[in-house]
This record gives structure tokens, C-alpha cells and sequence, in this order.
């Protein structure tokens, strides 16, 4: 293998080594700052909220996605689209409730724990919780309230990460003050 | 992928945390904008100590040894920077005592804040993390340093790192 190919896979794989390791630097950061593992748990999701609602414009500008006409369509895109582009992996879209309003995302492995381990005194926490915000903000953005949590977890001694998406309600588009 | 992207909005993010505890906690009369700001500063500068320090390790895991210092900072300039960055260093200048700085004309952390000079006062903040990143990496090469930066016009920025003799 040349010098220049070996550079290129390096490169890319130290990029999402950049997420990983600031990831990991803040959630440490966190951990100083706030008591208790909830709290940071608590933190965690309103700091993806807010990455997220801003997210969404960027992943609208790079991918050529139109509207989604229903949960099973946003499901598909969130797993192959917005996943792939923003994390490198694609998780599997399955356990969909009866109702068509609730799924679960199967990561077989989460790039966000690479190199992590939870030390005994904080099993509360659930580490990955930014990506819960995330989505929650994204999904918003597009008039969907949903709420995500994490069922299973890897750090916590699962098989899988597993994150459960549920479809709340359609929001409303917000009618500029005056209109009425 | 877009990655990189990610990263902005996570650092951007982290900035806005960080700001917010510090003057969470400006409750004494004398703390003023300044202290607060260089707390700030500090603590965004020694996560980017801890990732670069993370991130040198692996990246150079199978690099040859560096031939000396002017080495190490060459490739801090080219390899590391492209990597984190997408892009080179712009010019490097040494005193070859000891001192260099290394010019990014269109700093990728920097895009966020708009041009104007209402904004410069919060650059520092968005080159912190950088700078401990620089130190973090130089730090794992076995070079011990101190990294400052400042921003002239943006989006350009320069990073000054002064090798500390250990």
C-alpha cells in the first residue's frame, strides 16, 4: 500500500476520531461539573437539542431528501441517510410498534464509544444521550415531536445499542405574530 | 461524510456550555467580563490538550520518528492540520529559537463567527480548543509547549507556539 492511500484512510478515520475524542472530553467535562449521572444526562440532551435544530438545515443542504410523507419514510431516512453522513454507520430500522408510531434504531457498533468505558460510580449514565437531543431537535425542525431514548447500550453491558424513536404529535407551523 | 460539520457544531456547542458555567459562576462584584473569559479559555484549551494528545497517538502510531523539532512542526502544519482541518497551514515563520507561528488565512473554527469587529471579542474562545489541540499533539511528539493565537482579520488567525525547553 503507498505512502499516500495509507494518509487517506488515516485521515478520515482520525476525523471521526476529532467527534469521538471531543465527545469524550466534554461528557468528562460534564461529569466534573454536575453531582449526579442524570444531570448529565440532562445536559447532554439539551446540548444535542441545540446542535440538532441546526443540524437539520445542514443535512437538508447535502442531501437531496424531499419531504417525508410519513414515520416510516422518516425512519429510512434518518437510519441510511443522516446517520451515514454524520457518523460513518447505518443502523438497522426494526421492532415497530403495531400502531406505526414507534421504531427502534439497532447500532452494531456506536462511533461515539470507541475508547470508552464507564467507570463503576457512574452506571447512570447514559453516555451517548447527545444523539437523543439531536434528533429530537432535527425532528422538530421539521414539525415532528418525537421523543427518543436509549433502550439498550452497549456501555452498559448490552449487545447493541438500541435507540427507541416514538412519534408524539405533528407540530403545527408557528403563524408569524401580525398574520392574524 | 460530513464529519466535519458535526465537529463545528459540537465545538460551537461546547463554547456556549462553557460560557455558560463560567458566568453561571461570576457571582463575586470584582469578577469582571475578562476573568471570566479567561476561565473560559483555559478550560477550553485543556479538553483540546486531552483530544490532541488522543488523537497524535493514533494518528502517528505507525510514523517514523521525526528528525527534530522543525520536523514535528512541519507536519503539525501539513499532515495534522489537513486532517483535522481539511486544509494546510498557511505560512509557517520560525525565529529558529524556539518560536513559531503558524498562519491559517481562512480558519475552518472561525467561519461561524461572523466578520465584523463586534465579534472579535469572543474569537479567543473559538481558537482555545485549537490551541490545546496543537499542545496536546506537540506534547504527545515529546515536545512541550505553550500555544496562543489571536485573530487579525478573519476568517485568518495565528498560532503561536513556543517551545518550552523541558
Amino acid at each position: 500500500m503507498s505512502r499516500q492511500s495509507n494518509r487517506t484512510t488515516d485521515s478520515k478515520k482520525m476525523n471521526s476520531e476529532l467527534f469521538t475524542l471531543t465527545y469524550g472530553a466534554l461528557v468528562t467535562q460534564l461529569c466534573k461539573d454536575y453531582e449526579n449521572d442524570e444531570e448529565v444526562n440532562k445536559q447532554l440532551d439539551k446540548m444535542g437539542y441545540n446542535i440538532g435544530v441546526r443540524l437539520i438545515e445542514d443535512f437538508l443542504a447535502r442531501s437531496s431528501v424531499g419531504r417525508c410523507h410519513d414515520f416510516r419514510e422518516t425512519a429510512d431516512v434518518i437510519a441510511k441517510v443522516a446517520f451515514k453522513m454524520y457518523l460513518g454507520v447505518t443502523p438497522s430500522v426494526t421492532n415497530w410498534s403495531p400502531a406505526g408510531d414507534e421504531f427502534s434504531l439497532i447500532l452494531e457498533s456506536n462511533p461515539l464509544v470507541d475508547f470508552v468505558e464507564l467507570p463503576d460510580n457512574h452506571s447512570n449514565l447514559v453516555y451517548s444521550s447527545l444523539l437523543c437531543g439531536v434528533l429530537k431537535g432535527a425532528l422538530e425542525m421539521v414539525q415532528m415531536a418525537v421523543d427518543v431514548r436509549f433502550a439498550q447500550d452497549t456501555l452498559r453491558g448490552d449487545n447493541v445499542t438500541e435507540i427507541r424513536m416514538k412519534f408524539i404529535k405533528r407540530i403545527e407551523e408557528n403563524v408569524p405574530a401580525g398574520d392574524e | 461524510m460530513a464529519d466535519e460539520a458535526l465537529f463545528q457544531f459540537l465545538h460551537s456547542e461546547i463554547i456556549q456550555y462553557v460560557k455558560g458555567v463560567e458566568s453561571g459562576e461570576s457571582v463575586r462584584a470584582w469578577d469582571t467580563r475578562e476573568t471570566e473569559n479567561g476561565r473560559c479559555v483555559s478550560k477550553l484549551e485543556n479538553m483540546g490538550f486531552r483530544v490532541g494528545q488522543g488523537l497524535i497517538e493514533r494518528f502517528t502510531k505507525d510514523t517514523p520518528r521525526f528528525k527534530d523539532e522543525l520536523d514535528v512542526m512541519k507536519f503539525i502544519c501539513k499532515d495534522f492540520w489537513t486532517s483535522v482541518f481539511k486544509k494546510q497551514i498557511d505560512n509557517l515563520r520560525t525565529n529558529h529559537q524556539g518560536i513559531y507561528v503558524l498562519q491559517d488565512n481562512k480558519f475552518r473554527l472561525l467561519t461561524q463567527l461572523s466578520a465584523g469587529k463586534q465579534h472579535l471579542e469572543h474569537a479567543p474562545k473559538f481558537l482555545a480548543f485549537t490551541c490545546g489541540l496543537v499542545r496536546g499533539a506537540l506534547s504527545n511528539l515529546g515536545v512541550k509547549s505553550i500555544v496562543t493565537a489571536e485573530v487579525s482579520v478573519m476568517p485568518a488567525c495565528k498560532f503561536q507556539v513556543m517551545i518550552q525547553k523541558m
